[in-house]
């Protein structure tokens, strides 16, 4: 296990990486501070990109996910 | 040196673009392959170019899936979706860019035919339907004579008859006006390096909805790693391997310069320096001009012979005797030739560019007269 200082994020993960990128666009213009992670393991076996936010913004990231028709595979909470 | 070869790839290329892909080597790794800011720069920039060439012709983003160039589109498109029990119509005008994939699937095909100014009869589509008809395949813009399609009013025959329209842009991406949407184009496939002003090695292919293209080159994707297919979503569905992202920062930088700035004012600059070269050389009895050049909508093409002259022998005195660059043969498109007359003697094809002078296409046509017999 690395060292580092752990916390509850929100993850986003895609079917594809364009998708990711979608979700950085809209992000950088709605203002999130978030940031596009490699997928951590523990929801998915592939590689891929997935985004990491604050976990008071899910309600917020769900909408804008859905405003701007961003296919995504899920919406969960990981301690990471 | 003159170049008149536009229609091969266009030169020179902006200097925008040169510094892209210049600033692309010395700043980007890997499109889509992890999360470090060399690889998120990288896939920042294919992000956008996807962006940009969606805009362009009004595609969707996630649905412009890129290749090396048309040829590799093309193939995509057609062996991706044409098997040997469909039936497919075409035209005599094709590159082999086309003919080749189809004669591959082992379809049944229907060429239509051209008239003596080399423009496809569009008329005869409705009446070589077939029960199995699946698609319409043809070329926008003719490599050879400049001829132009009537893309539109195919799109509308296709729609009313519920068939795939797979249409080949290597000749009028950047040039003419293509809506994939009013067109009701089922695949556009583009190159990247003519009219779209980029370098070489980029092109793709654009997929309406509801079109599910069986992809040709499987490998690796980014994602679904474990899995022992391709991923179904585009574009990773039709784009494994890493693409060339450092010449699509190229192509992002060309065609978002073409976005903003449009591209009617360089056609008619092109397409006017064509028509001053054929209005000169038209009145020369020796010459051959094949194509309908003072027609309304023409890609800023020329191609002729000179009395009985191997096309060969006439661009190789253009350029060694005037160091004036064209092209010369059958152009990949042996179909037309056949229809032409010229498969053994083959055409000397002039292709223009917006960034082509006047002043050059009178020296060009002073040389001609220099060579004739």
């Amino acid at each position: 296990m690395i060292k580092r200082n752990k916390k509850e994020w929100l993850i986003v993960t895609f079917h594809t990486t364009v998708a990711a990128f979608q979700m950085e666009r809209a992000a950088k213009d709605m203002g999130f501070g978030g940031r596009i992670i490699p997928v951590p393991r523990e929801i998915s076996a592939g590689c891929g990109l997935a985004w990491r936010d604050e976990k008071e913004k899910q309600a917020e990231i769900k909408k804008c996910l859905d405003d701007k028709c961003i296919e995504y595979e899920q919406l969960v909470l990981l301690t990471l | 040196m003159i170049y008149f070869d536009n229609a091969a790839t266009s030169f020179p290329k902006p200097d925008f673009v040169k510094q892209a892909v210049i600033d692309a080597i010395d700043s980007i790794g890997s499109d889509g392959r992890g999360a470090h800011e060399m690889t998120l720069r990288a896939s920042r920039i294919v992000y956008s170019c996807r962006e940009n060439i969606a805009k362009l012709f009004n595609a969707e983003p996630t649905r412009v899936c890129f290749t090396l160039n048309a040829t590799m589109a093309l193939n995509t498109a057609i062996l991706g979706l044409i098997n040997q029990n469909d039936h497919v119509i075409t035209t005599v005008q094709e590159h082999n860019s086309v003919l080749r994939p189809l004669y591959k699937t082992g379809a049944d095909l229907t060429f239509l035919p051209i008239d003596g100014k080399g423009n496809t009869k569009i008329d005869m589509l409705c009446k070589n339907l077939k029960s199995n008809t699946k698609a319409v395949v043809l070329s926008h813009v003719s490599n050879v004579t400049g001829n132009v399609i009537d893309i539109e009013r195919v799109g509308k025959l296709c729609k009313e008859n519920n068939l795939y329209f797979i249409v080949d842009a290597a000749q009028s991406a950047g040039v003419f006006d293509i809506d994939m949407k009013k067109m009701n184009i089922s695949v556009l496939c583009f190159t990247g390096h003519k009219g779209l002003l980029g370098v070489q090695g980029t092109g793709g292919l654009c997929v309406a909805k509801e079109v599910e293209i069986n992809p040709l080159v499987v490998g690796g994707s980014g994602i679904h790693s474990f899995s022992h297919t391709q991923p179904d979503e585009y574009p990773t569905r039709l784009e494994a391997g890493t693409l060339n992202a450092h010449s699509l920062a190229g192509l992002n930088a060309s065609v978002s310069w073409l976005n903003e700035n449009g591209f009617a004012g360089l056609r008619e600059k092109e397409t006017n320096l064509a028509k001053i070269f054929y209005s000169e050389i038209c009145k020369i009895p020796e010459i051959k001009i094949y194509g309908d050049v003072l027609s309304k909508n023409h890609g800023a093409i020329v191609s002729i012979n000179i009395a009985n002259e191997d096309a060969g022998m006439v661009s190789d005195a253009l350029y060694q005797d005037f160091g004036i660059c064209t092209r010369a043969g059958a152009h990949c498109a042996p179909l037309i030739h056949k229809a032409f007359g010229t498969t053994k003697q083959g055409m000397v094809r002039f292709s223009f560019s917006h960034q082509n002078t006047e002043d050059e296409v009178r020296q060009v046509i002073e040389a001609i007269k220099q060579l004739l017999p």
